[in-house]
């Protein structure tokens, strides 16, 4: 077989890439302005809820994705409760739909956003949050101009962890999306695709381009984990 | 004391293991310390005048502001408090240079008198070259004024401070002490301050809470209560007490300076203070011995005159605490029980006190 660039860089593959760019880049954006206060909870209070509530979240890192899109997928069909919901609103069903893939990545990436602000916030201790007090800031106004600022670092790194974790997810994204080029193929699915198919030299350049990527991410977060060291006393 | 230029603090606090029942009326101008061993509960009475203990029952008034009141039903959160709050280690928000730390607390379009508090805050503890440098390219010393002048910068009406030198080593500390006397001296606003280092006290205390497993041991004017006798447990074999004078006359010769009194005038050593100068003088009742006539033929220069008003056993069974009193001053010896028992010294008894050795401080 004659392997041509061109045609391996047809119409689906460019809109599979842009579709995870897109997917990815949304969800990290959806997912730090709602792990945020979640992780600022779960930092802060002695509630008997803290416990289930933070097993609830951590849920989407032991599921295996598949039951977890099964369900979203379940809920979110014409029968289900999201689906009888969002029909009710007039905005249809979610199911292989882009908006239906990107609640899906937000629930699935969520203990990757919330778990470094928390982290950010319990190492920042509550030491800030009362000199801020004592100079006249209102709680609302200290967690914007001191809490927020310094945790920096811990809502840097859930945006990157977010960003490519999305990007990487698989099972959920079939589930919810099933692969349809140009609504919600996306690579990981596309790759799939291609080796369903024997297309195997396709799903060799997008595996390694996948590859590469999460090497680059890794190393990004280990150099901004040096930086953040460094900068600490 | 008229209400308007005092402070009323009254509080209750249960934790695991520690109660805490205080109540102090305390001046509303210079530093109270508030003195005792760790543990004796003085952060935790900081905390709670500066809201920081929900928990904490009871009323905090200041002046004529009411912050808390248990029966009136109010606690001002923190933010609503016009205090200012130092630190033991300075907290300093590192996401922010010095000159944004200090602005902190000033408000979106301040007024120009806020401003021209924050330039006083900044001139008094002389970190003019430092505002745009980062927090953590400043030693400690410069860290604890920067916290202070961000207290000072929010204009407070009472200033809390917790242990600020506790966390600089000494000559860090003897860098910072002479700004927090000019805080004390030249601002008009009262302060707390917690310690437990005699020098820190001795230097800096007009009024003095001794306080002791969450309650208050003795409380009083600096110079009464560290002269009395309650407090020797707490100041161990420090025993000391502290009397306020005037350089009146320096012997360049000899390299010492006289330092007068009401009641008399000892020759110090000279540290350098202008004649004129009101300082105090550090006594340790180690260095105090008593004479029944007046001394002559001593090495010893210094004396006075007093009478004996308390004694009380010392730590050590063979020593004893002897408190004597000239004019309105206090002195503390510690003799040996054979001593009292060989004078036969007693309680009213006119005797010469005579002092080894007296610190120059402040």
């Amino acid at each position: 077989m004659v392997f041509h660039m061109t045609e391996w860089f047809n119409t689906e593959t460019r809109d599979a890439i842009g579709l995870t760019l897109q997917l990815a880049l949304l969800t990290a954006v959806v997912l730090l302005v709602v792990a945020t206060p979640l992780a600022w909870w779960l930092s802060q209070t002695r509630s008997v809820w803290r416990a289930p509530v933070n097993a609830l979240l951590t849920l989407p890192l032991v599921l295996p994705p598949s039951v977890l899109g099964f369900y979203l997928l379940v809920a979110m069909g014409p029968n289900g409760p999201l689906g009888q919901f969002t029909q009710a609103m007039g905005w249809g069903v979610l199911s292989f739909t882009f908006t239906g893939l990107l609640l899906g990545s937000v629930i699935y990436s969520l203990p990757f956003a919330v778990q470094p602000i928390e982290h950010a916030f319990i190492i920042m201790g509550p030491r800030p949050m009362e000199v801020a007090a004592t100079l006249r800031a209102s709680p609302l106004e200290a967690f914007w101009r001191v809490a927020l600022p310094l945790a920096r670092p811990g809502w840097m790194t859930a945006a990157v962890l977010c960003f490519a974790h999305t990007v990487g997810e698989f099972g959920v994204v079939l589930m919810i999306g099933g692969n349809i080029p140009g609504a919600t193929s996306v690579i990981s699915t596309r790759i799939y695709g291609h080796v369903e198919a024997m297309e195997y030299a396709q799903a060799h350049i997008l595996a390694g381009c996948m590859l590469l990527f999460s090497f680059v991410v890794l190393l990004i977060l280990a150099l901004m984990r040096r930086r953040v060291a460094r900068v600490l006393p | 004391m008229n209400m308007a230029d005092r402070l009323d603090i009254h509080l209750q606090l249960q934790r695991e293991g520690f109660a805490l029942d205080v109540q102090m009326c305390l001046p509303a101008k210079g530093i109270s310390v508030l003195f005792g061993a760790s543990g004796s509960g003085k952060t935790t009475v900081l905390r709670c005048v500066a809201g920081l203990e929900p928990a904490a029952i009871g009323e905090v008034r200041v002046g004529s502001e009411l912050w808390q009141s248990h029966e009136a039903g109010v606690f001002l959160p923190t933010h609503r408090r016009t205090l200012g709050y130092v630190f033991q280690e300075a907290s300093l928000f590192e996401h922010l240079n010095v000159q944004h730390n200090i602005a902190f607390g000033l408000r979106r379009g301040a007024t120009s008198d806020a401003a021209s508090v924050l330039r006083i805050a900044v001139e008094l503890l002389g970190i003019d070259h430092l505002l745009q440098r980062r927090v953590d390219e400043l030693s400690g010393g410069e860290r604890q004024r920067v916290a202070i002048a961000r207290a000072l910068a929010t204009n407070p009406r009472l200033l809390l401070l917790d242990e600020p030198l506790a966390a600089l080593d000494q000559s860090r500390k003897n860098e910072l002490i002479p700004w927090l006397e000019r805080l004390r001296d030249e601002l008009h606003i009262p302060m707390l301050y917690v310690t437990h280092a005699m020098d820190e006290l001795t230097r800096l205390g007009n009024h003095l809470v001794v306080l002791e497993n969450g309650r208050v041991k003795a409380s009083g004017t600096l110079a009464d209560t560290l002269s009395s006798l309650d407090v020797q447990v707490v100041q161990g074999d420090d025993f000391s007490v502290v009397i306020e004078g005037r350089v009146v006359d320096i012997d360049a010769q000899w390299h010492l300076a006289k330092v007068a009194f009401p009641g008399g005038a000892f020759w110090v050593r000279d540290t350098g203070a202008a004649v004129n100068a009101g300082v105090r003088l550090r006594i340790l009742a180690k260095d105090v011995s008593i004479a029944t006539e007046e001394p002559q033929h001593t090495s010893i220069q210094n004396h006075v005159e007093a009478v004996i008003v308390a004694a009380v056993d010392d730590v050590h069974p063979s020593q004893i605490l002897v408190r004597m009193r000239f004019q309105q001053q206090h002195i503390v010896a510690r003799i040996t029980q054979r001593a009292w028992h060989t004078l036969s010294l007693a309680v009213g008894q006119r005797v010469w006190a005579q002092v080894k050795s007296a610190a120059l401080i402040g």
